[in-house]
């Protein structure tokens, strides 16, 4: 009898505060409410805007709202290393290298070109385009604006004639810059040069 | 009047190498066969040529005009015939190329109509001309900063939104090795002093102060007597500061003269400052009181390798190996020729390049002279850097957001404030080249701040697009509801018309209407009359079904009938 | 007035709970790779810290000892602390959506920090009032705070630099954390409490 009384007397102080720090937690439930999924607003400001589909959603948004929801972080290929690292940053998990299945990274951009002479006017390209980048109409002669071309080639397929080329981005004198110093040190002893500039 | 002068934090000691190159005066070099002028010689938009291929061109011509503001025309610097306008290497660090013009020189050096500004606007004196006239003469001469920067003069000028109170003639020429500014202060102190007047004139300010480091002793006595003689403007005057690498930075000499600093992301004019090289200034005189644009400068030719160091008034766009060849140069293995001085000079990507507006110096060394760089060593945070940085910077911080790529970090630490000044990397003890980092993180930075631009654009042109299907597919959904709509009130309409009709027909058409309705069926009879009997005939099983038939089609006739006579009925006992 | 300032100097200098009384190692090492997350994580543990404190306290001197349970006091104060951290953990979902997603699982591993349960604990055995037991607890994030936000700074530098091979990553790290403690040990004798 004086075991049960024992045991009443130790639950129900501890019943009585758990009740009460559940209300509690009830109460800052309701009251710190987080409406929204600013998350993805953020991960989507770091994609590369190409909406090429590479990643195998239909564009940048689709695919930040997925990773948002937990998706895999290595599948943008026009994005590429730097913006697996920044994803990585923001969410806070490890950087993974990228999955090759869904594409390679470019090593220069590119940008369509199209060859006029073989343009049949047909405006397939054009509705292909995910960011109106392509001037044209139904029989007129269609071009591709390159500084708002993304590089992200979904052009080429629908082309009947396939008059198409993607092409590199040329380095002006304007955009060149410095390359970053070597650390000699990686140099075996034989590729050094000496101070009079001979190879020792 | 007596200047108190500051010192800004750090700056540096480097052996001065000036001597080889001022025992003798100012000389100059023959006509070179080929000129070749780029179309951008100054820090904006290039201009843009507006002779053709085969024109024929006097010395002073204007051959390239200006391209919006930020830019500033190209003259011929001799007479000849333009042989080409097309893409050459210039005196750039990445060996792209540029469009150029190349013009043949014809040997005659036949000058075009150059009036100086006061024949062009029949004035007597400065103060009555507006300042705008003043400066558009300035512009169309195709004045730059002939510092190294080659800022267009003219734009340095107009009203800014704060008030200049000082001008600040820069001849401190502080780095190693290049002597150009001090020969032409020596030999030419009044076109200086005219040319500051000038700009003084123009900036409006308060005073003007001619710079110059205490290492160019015979500079500053030439300055003064030409002071002294010419009786100029009495805000004008000389000051003598200490010799120390880099005081001749724009920001170091404005802290040293006026104890004031240039805020980041801000330009001298944010505090009522504006800089302009002594050679400028003296470009500026020679264009107003004679008329003539820039086509020529002083470049200093030194260096081990050099037999004939000095100074020489060379023409714009004189190709470097001519000048190499009237200055003495011995060929080197390797060959490096540095544009500039031993700390902020680079090292030119191949000989056949043009001098242009901001070629101050040609330094060709001989390898024990200024040996290639030594293997660099790790970073032992000795914090020799720091105590050097003239801007007071971390260096070594920078160095390690360098090299792992944290741009953010970089950032946060000032790397844009740094002036590429070289002093870190004199020092450093472990012989890191620290300078070419910052240079390579600063473009990384730029080129992702740009990729952001971009796929912010992209981005809204995805959005716009969207919306614009949306919109168009709404449009089409709204059309074809609304023609669900219509097409539905017609039938209903129609529907009603019908029934009314029906219903309102008047007895001699509804009698019309059986009439018709009589002989058709009548038709229906005979046909099924003819039918039953060929089936009788023919001794066939249906004949049976027809004549169920006929009876059918008859029993319907006689309906009808009755129908009609009972109308008539109605009819006539109505009348 | 004195006293209070004594316990302040001994939480986070001569005692700290980290470095000289080894308690809550686990987010000390797991959080402190990056300053901000460092930071981030040492507000959040100073607020659960003092609210715990004081909340433990409470519960102690007015339902538990008055109903003779002192021996519940273990349970109760895990329940007391797990509370707060839920609240905690609900107010920086709202305040900062990207320094809880950083933190991660560590916000709510704040529950199982035996540096917290050790000074709701340590406020018993010492027989503290109530202010002394909000001074202890708050001396003891100060201490936390402190530790980790210098350890962050230093682990940051050391992520840049040339570590050989076999000490990349949390060896060093934990080298770095030894070597710190035994800086620390410096501070021994300083005030006696």
């Amino acid at each position: 009898m004086s075991m049960l009384w024992i045991l009443l007397l130790a639950a129900i102080p501890l019943v009585i505060l758990a009740m009460f720090s559940g209300a509690l937690l009830g109460f800052a439930e309701v009251r710190f409410k987080v409406e929204g999924n600013p998350i993805a607003d953020q991960l989507n400001d770091i994609l590369p805007q190409t909406q090429c589909g590479q990643c195998g959603y239909p564009g940048c948004r689709p695919y930040a709202e997925a990773i948002a929801a937990g998706e895999k972080i290595n599948k943008c290929p026009p994005g590429g290393e730097s913006t697996i690292a920044a994803i990585a940053d923001l969410l806070g998990v490890e950087p993974e290298p990228l999955d090759a299945e869904h594409g390679v990274e470019d090593d220069v951009p590119l940008v369509a070109f199209i060859r006029e002479e073989e343009c049949i006017g047909c405006t397939k390209c054009i509705q292909a385009c995910p960011v109106d980048a392509i001037v044209g109409a139904a029989k007129q002669m269609h071009t591709v604006i390159s500084d708002e071309c993304t590089g992200c080639d979904l052009c080429v397929e629908p082309c009947p004639v396939d008059c198409i080329d993607m092409i590199p981005v040329e380095t002006t004198i304007n955009d060149w810059f410095w390359q970053a110093p070597s650390n000699n040190l990686e140099l075996i002893a034989t590729d050094r040069q000496t101070v009079t500039g001979e190879p020792s | 009047m007596n200047l108190t002068l500051h010192r800004f934090h750090g700056g540096i000691h480097p052996a001065q190498n000036k001597e080889q190159s001022t025992h003798q005066p100012i000389k100059s070099i023959p006509l070179p066969s080929q000129l070749i002028l780029p179309v951008r010689q100054h820090s904006g938009t290039p201009a843009k040529p507006i002779v053709s291929v085969g024109d024929s061109v006097l010395k002073g011509q204007v051959i390239a005009e200006a391209v919006g503001h930020r830019s500033v025309p190209i003259h011929a610097p001799s007479s000849g015939v333009v042989s080409a306008i097309e893409d050459r290497t210039t005196s750039h660090p990445s060996g792209l190329p540029e469009l150029c013009i190349i013009i043949d020189t014809d040997g005659l050096e036949q000058w075009c109509e150059h009036p100086n500004l006061f024949n062009k606007t029949d004035c007597q004196s400065l103060s009555d001309l507006p300042n705008e006239e003043i400066l558009e003469h300035i512009q169309n001469s195709g004045i730059a900063g002939l510092g190294g920067a080659g800022f267009p003069t003219a734009l340095k000028l107009y009203k800014t939104k704060h008030h200049t109170h000082t001008l600040i003639i820069n001849g401190a020429e502080c780095e190693p090795y290049i002597t150009a500014d001090d020969m032409l202060m020596r030999e030419r102190a009044d076109h200086v002093i005219q040319g500051a007047q000038i700009l003084l004139h123009l900036s409006e300010a308060k005073r003007c102060l001619i710079a110059v480091e205490d290492n160019k002793p015979e500079a500053i006595r030439a300055l003064h007597e030409s002071l002294q003689v010419l009786k100029v403007n009495p805000a004008i005057q000389i000051v003598s500061i200490p010799t120390v690498y880099p005081s001749g930075g724009e920001k170091q000499l404005i802290k040293i003269l006026t104890g004031e600093e240039v805020p980041t992301d801000g330009i001298p004019a944010d505090i009522g400052v504006i800089c302009q090289n002594v050679g400028t200034a003296a470009a500026v005189y020679r264009a107003v009181y004679f008329g003539e644009p820039l086509i020529s400068r002083i470049t200093t030719a030194t260096g081990d390798a050099i037999k004939q160091p000095g100074n020489y008034e060379v023409l714009i766009g004189t190709p470097l190996p001519h000048f190499l060849e009237h200055t003495g140069y011995i060929a080197q293995q390797p060959e490096r020729i540095i544009a500039g001085g031993s700390l902020m000079g680079f090292t030119l990507p191949e000989l056949n390049v043009p001098l242009i507006k901001t070629s101050n110096c040609i330094l060709a060394p001989t390898t024990s002279e200024l040996p290639l760089n030594d293997l660099a060593m790790e970073c032992i945070r000795c914090g020799q850097c720091v105590s050097a940085c003239p801007q007071g910077l971390l260096p070594h911080q920078l160095y390690w957001f360098s090299k792992a790529q944290d741009h953010e970090k970089a950032e946060q630490h000032n790397i844009f404030d740094c002036i590429e000044c070289g002093a870190c990397s004199f020092v450093c003890p472990s012989h890191i080249p620290l300078v070419q980092y910052y240079r390579h993180t600063k473009g990384e930075i730029r080129t992702e701040r740009l990729a952001q631009q971009k796929s912010e654009i992209a981005r809204q042109r995805y959005e716009n697009r969207n919306e614009r299907l949306a919109r168009i597919e709404a449009e089409r959904a709204a059309a074809r509801e609304a023609r669900a709509k219509a097409k539905a009130e017609a039938d209903a309409l129609r529907a009603k018309q019908e029934a009314e009709a029906a219903a309102t027909a008047s007895p001699d058409s509804q009698i019309e209407d059986l009439e018709r309705k009589i002989l058709a069926q009548q038709d229906r009879v005979t046909k099924a009359q003819k039918s039953h009997q060929a089936a009788q005939e023919a001794n066939l099983d249906t004949a049976d079904i027809l004549f169920k038939a006929v009876e059918k089609q008859q029993t319907k006739l006689q309906q009808l009938e009755q129908e009609l006579i009972a109308l008539r009925n109605n009819v006539t006992q109505e009348n | 007035m004195s006293e209070f300032l004594l316990i302040l100097v001994s939480t986070v200098l001569v005692n700290n709970f980290v470095l000289v009384q080894f308690l809550g190692l686990c987010p000390f090492m797991g959080v402190s790779s990056k300053l901000e997350t460092a930071i981030g994580m040492s507000a959040a543990t100073t607020f659960v810290l003092t609210l715990a404190s004081v909340c433990s306290y409470l519960v102690y001197t007015y339902i538990l000892l008055p109903f003779d349970l002192a021996y519940l006091k273990t349970i109760s104060f895990i329940m007391v602390i797990a509370v707060v951290v839920g609240f905690t953990e609900l107010a920086l979902r709202k305040t900062s959506p990207v320094l809880y997603r950083v933190l991660g699982i560590f916000l709510p591993l704040i529950t199982v920090n035996c540096a917290v349960l050790g000074v709701a604990l340590l406020n018993i055995n010492r027989n503290h009032s109530f202010a002394e037991s909000v001074f202890y607890g708050f001396g003891a994030a100060a201490g936390f705070s402190l530790v980790m936000i210098a350890f962050a700074a230093l682990r940051e530098r050391v992520a840049l630099v040339d570590v050989p091979k076999p000490f990349q990553g949390s060896a060093i790290a934990m080298l770095s954390a030894g070597l710190m403690a035994l800086a620390f040990m410096g501070f021994t004798g300083l005030v006696s409490i």
